[in-house]
């Protein structure tokens, strides 16, 4: 595969609260953004497992993004900060193994930042293409 | 997993919003063919009547046990499709949405793109739907009570309409009496209404109401629990008077050894109180308060001999020993009125607010005219030498309003007309005064605004369509920089008084707020309602409801009316006498729990505990959930380290063949 013309397939956990719901903005605003990037909405960022992330590239992410609540606004009070310790690590410990970490973004996107979340995109696709296509994992195919 | 999962799929177009962009029919066919799934459909509104029953018809007849919605945002009609499938008999958690419109449709204008992503969310949604379960929600009961937190005339009307249904009502203010910016304005717009005519009746209402439980000069310091069983934690602020014994007499004030020495705060700071005061005459509670920072004895720990207020205190009521006190009850539903805060003029230097006296806002402006203000009602001003009466007044309007410089892009909704009424007051008051007001436009919208507008124009009001650039003084008269934008004059305006239309703002001390109830804020900083035009009221937070300015800037009418509004939803709970729980909670399986208990510590709600339970002869210790408690966000499965607590519908196992699907679509 050729890295030039090729689109990043990128995997997003959103929280239900802000950043699912400032996404949902964005299309009611409608701002226009890459299509690369497909949201799993979970309830809260603390709802994501690291192991989430490394399960997505190994089935085939070229990209991961996992967007929250802006800290101190939890829906949850605490989740998003859990999520920031722990892919905070998560993102130290892939460069360790030797992932790309322009393949792994965090954000924070409030329900009222539907500018932000196009902006997150394209940061997230134009860091993923830079990046390349991901083959660093093999592949336990999961027969869904 | 019982039955074998037999998948219908619903795409709909949404009138044009999703099959302009997205290929609908490629994408059924597509779905038609993935694992499981039985029927795919289009149709133009899913969400429809005609909709409905399709979906219902399928299940029926075709034995549909699993349903895939592709359309909206799940926040936006999930409840609707959930009782729809359990019209036909289904679970209701057996449904899964992709939003192809808000995060499709509507944000990639390239068909091809848009058509590839929605497939790719409906192989996502038909990957999980799969493998959810049946889930039963549970009805607890709803404490029959509210808690309205603000008693300015959003959260007086709430209270009382709430108290009037029959529930208890605890309205927490802020401040040493209730009634709000409200209370400090002279007459309304457009009727001219005064403004403490209309208030205090229900001032005095909500203080005798036998349902409602007035804490003023209190606030709110912990809110626990959730929709229907909200645990809450008042200070009631120690007013160093015995509030049973004070007659509200008011000899301690006139006595006080630093009477009329501090800026009122009723009267925006052109007034003076004493150390202890009443905040305007028509308080309620008619208590008097001690300010700790401004009293003698409070502050230095010496007044006189002895304090003065003490001394003259016929009822005995000045008590200094006395300390803050808690308060602690439960609601079933919370309404936030908590205002705004007008604009600070300091932040538009160029208008001079803090250089000269004759600057004043419209805040200021309305306790000049009022009889109960500081002048009695006489519109009289310092020109920096001497008082005198204004023959020359303007007024300026949008300050701090529809002004990025300051950050805020909004229009405050009331400076037109507030500006137009107090030019109508000066010219009852001044029949001889020149006024000109300056506007960049003239928003009367609301009944009777436009033609209160024109009523003011044939008053010999000049309306100057600009800007003013800045305000300096010439002699004895300051010089409005303007330029008449109608007929491009630069304009240089001698006159004896500017009144700045300041703007609404949020409160500076929302944030407080924002932590106790999870709040959010809306991009103009005001509190975020649920839903902007069909959830103006509600917000994320089951149970709690907005009214009034801490949402948007508002005039009295629409304060009114939502905080209506606000009071018919926060009693849906109470007169109910029960809440429908949420199902998504989280769930053990004891036999892989290893009893670590990291979970309980992660537990923002303390919703887990840990339990001994006997397993093959062997006392463990395991976690439990309590699913009163918990709300379903997850954080402790992404701890565990044996996957043994996951929240139901966002199990492991629901959301692994997700991201599956999802890598496999390159």
């Amino acid at each position: 595969m050729s890295a030039n013309n090729y689109e990043p397939n990128i995997v997003a956990f959103l929280c239900n609260w802000c950043s699912y719901a400032g996404a949902d903005l964005a299309g009611t605003s409608r701002v226009q953004y890459p299509s690369n990037v497909q949201v799993i909405r979970v309830m809260c960022t603390g709802r994501v497992n690291p192991l989430y992330v490394m399960n997505a590239l190994q089935q085939g992410a070229d990209g991961v993004l996992v967007s929250g609540c802006h800290p101190g606004d939890c829906h949850y009070m605490e989740g998003n900060y859990y999520a920031r310790r722990r892919l905070g690590m998560l993102k130290d410990l892939m460069e360790f193994i030797g992932v790309d970490p322009r393949r792994f973004h965090m954000s924070w996107v409030s329900a009222s930042e539907g500018h932000k979340w196009k902006e997150v995109v394209e940061k997230t696709v134009e860091d993923a293409r830079e990046a390349g296509p991901f083959e660093g994992f093999r592949r336990r195919r999961i027969d869904w | 997993m019982t039955a074998k999962p037999k998948v219908g799929v619903y795409i709909c177009h949404c009138g044009i919003n999703i099959a302009s962009t997205v290929d609908v029919e490629t994408v059924e066919e597509y779905a038609q063919k993935l694992p499981n799934v039985k029927v795919a459909r289009t149709y133009s509104y899913m969400c429809s009547e005609p909709g409905q029953v399709l979906i219902k018809e399928d299940i029926k007849e075709q034995g549909l046990n699993r349903i895939v919605v592709a359309s909206c945002s799940p926040r936006m009609h999930e409840p609707t499709f959930r009782k729809a499938i359990q019209e036909a008999g289904l679970n209701p958690y057996f449904l899964e949405m992709a939003n192809i419109r808000e995060q499709c449709s509507w944000v990639h204008e390239d068909t091809g793109e848009a058509t590839e992503k929605a497939k790719k969310l409906i192989t996502a949604s038909v990957a999980k739907v799969r493998l959810l379960e049946a889930l039963e929600s549970k009805e607890v009961d709803a404490e029959p009570a509210a808690l309205v937190i603000g008693a300015g005339i959003a959260g007086i009307q709430a209270a009382l309409d709430i108290a009037d249904a029959g529930f208890k009502t605890y309205l927490v203010e802020k401040t040493p009496s209730v009634g709000g910016r409200m209370a400090q304005l002279d007459k309304t717009f457009p009727t001219l209404d005064c403004s403490a005519c209309i208030l205090t009746p229900k001032m005095v209402d909500c203080a005798s109401h036998p349902n409602i439980e007035l804490l003023s000069y209190s606030e709110v310091e912990e809110v626990g629990g959730y929709i229907g069983n909200f645990d809450v934690k008042v200070r009631k602020k120690a007013r160093y008077v015995d509030f049973d014994k004070c007659t509200g007499c008011g000899d301690c004030a006139s006595e006080c050894r630093v009477a009329d020495r501090f800026p009122s705060e009723f009267d925006q700071g052109m007034g003076k109180r004493s150390a202890i005061y009443l905040p305007f005459p028509q308080a309620v509670p008619a208590k008097y308060t001690i300010d700790p920072e401004s009293c003698l004895y409070l502050s230095r720990g010496k007044c006189g001999k002895s304090p003065k207020c003490q001394e003259v205190c016929g009822a005995g009521a000045i008590n200094f020993e006395q300390e803050d006190e808690f308060v602690e009850f439960k609601v079933g539903a919370i309404i936030v009125a908590t205002g705004f805060d007008p604009f600070d003029a300091s932040r538009k230097p160029e208008y001079g607010y803090d250089d000269y006296p004759n600057v004043i806002t419209g805040m200021e402006m309305e306790r000049l005219v009022s009889a109960s203000g500081p002048t009695g009602g006489k519109v009289l001003i310092s020109n920096g030498e001497e008082e005198i009466e204004p023959k020359e007044v303007a007024f300026i309007k949008c300050v701090g309003s529809r002004d990025e410089s300051v950050g805020n892009e909004y229009c405050s909704r009331v400076c037109c007309m507030y500006t137009a009424k107090q030019a109508h007051l000066i010219r009852e008051k001044l029949p001889d005064a020149n006024i000109r007001i300056y506007y960049m436009d003239v928003r009367a919208f609301g009944k009777g605004y436009e033609e209160f507008y024109d009523r003011v124009r044939r008053e010999n009001v000049r309306y100057i369509r600009g800007n003013p650039s800045e305000i300096f003084k010439r002699g004895n008269k300051l010089v409005v920089k303007a330029e008449d934008t109608l007929t491009s004059t630069p304009l240089e305006d001698e006159v004896d008084m500017v009144v700045l239309g300041v703007g609404l703002e949020p409160r500076a001390d929302m944030r407080k707020m924002m932590d106790l109830l999870r709040l959010s804020q809306s991009p103009d900083r005001f509190f975020l309602e649920a839903h902007p035009k069909l959830r103006p009221v509600d917000t994320a937070t089951d149970g709690v409801f907005l009214a009034g300015c801490c949402q948007g800037p508002k005039d009295i009418p629409d304060t009114v009316a939502q905080a209506k509004g606000a009071a018919s939803s926060a009693l849906i709970p109470l007169a109910r006498g029960k809440v429908t729980i949420d199902a998504q909670v989280a769930e053990v399986n004891e036999t892989t729990c290893r009893g670590c208990g990291f979970c309980v510590e992660i537990c923002p709600y303390s919703a887990i505990e840990m339990v001994t339970v006997n397993q093959f002869g062997h006392e463990v210790e395991v976690a439990r959930v309590n699913e009163a408690l918990c709300k379903g966000c997850g954080s402790c499965s992404a701890a565990c380290l044996s996957d043994s607590i996951q929240p139901k519908s966002f199990r492991d196992r629901q959301i692994l063949p997700q991201i599956a699907a999802l890598g496999a679509m390159k």
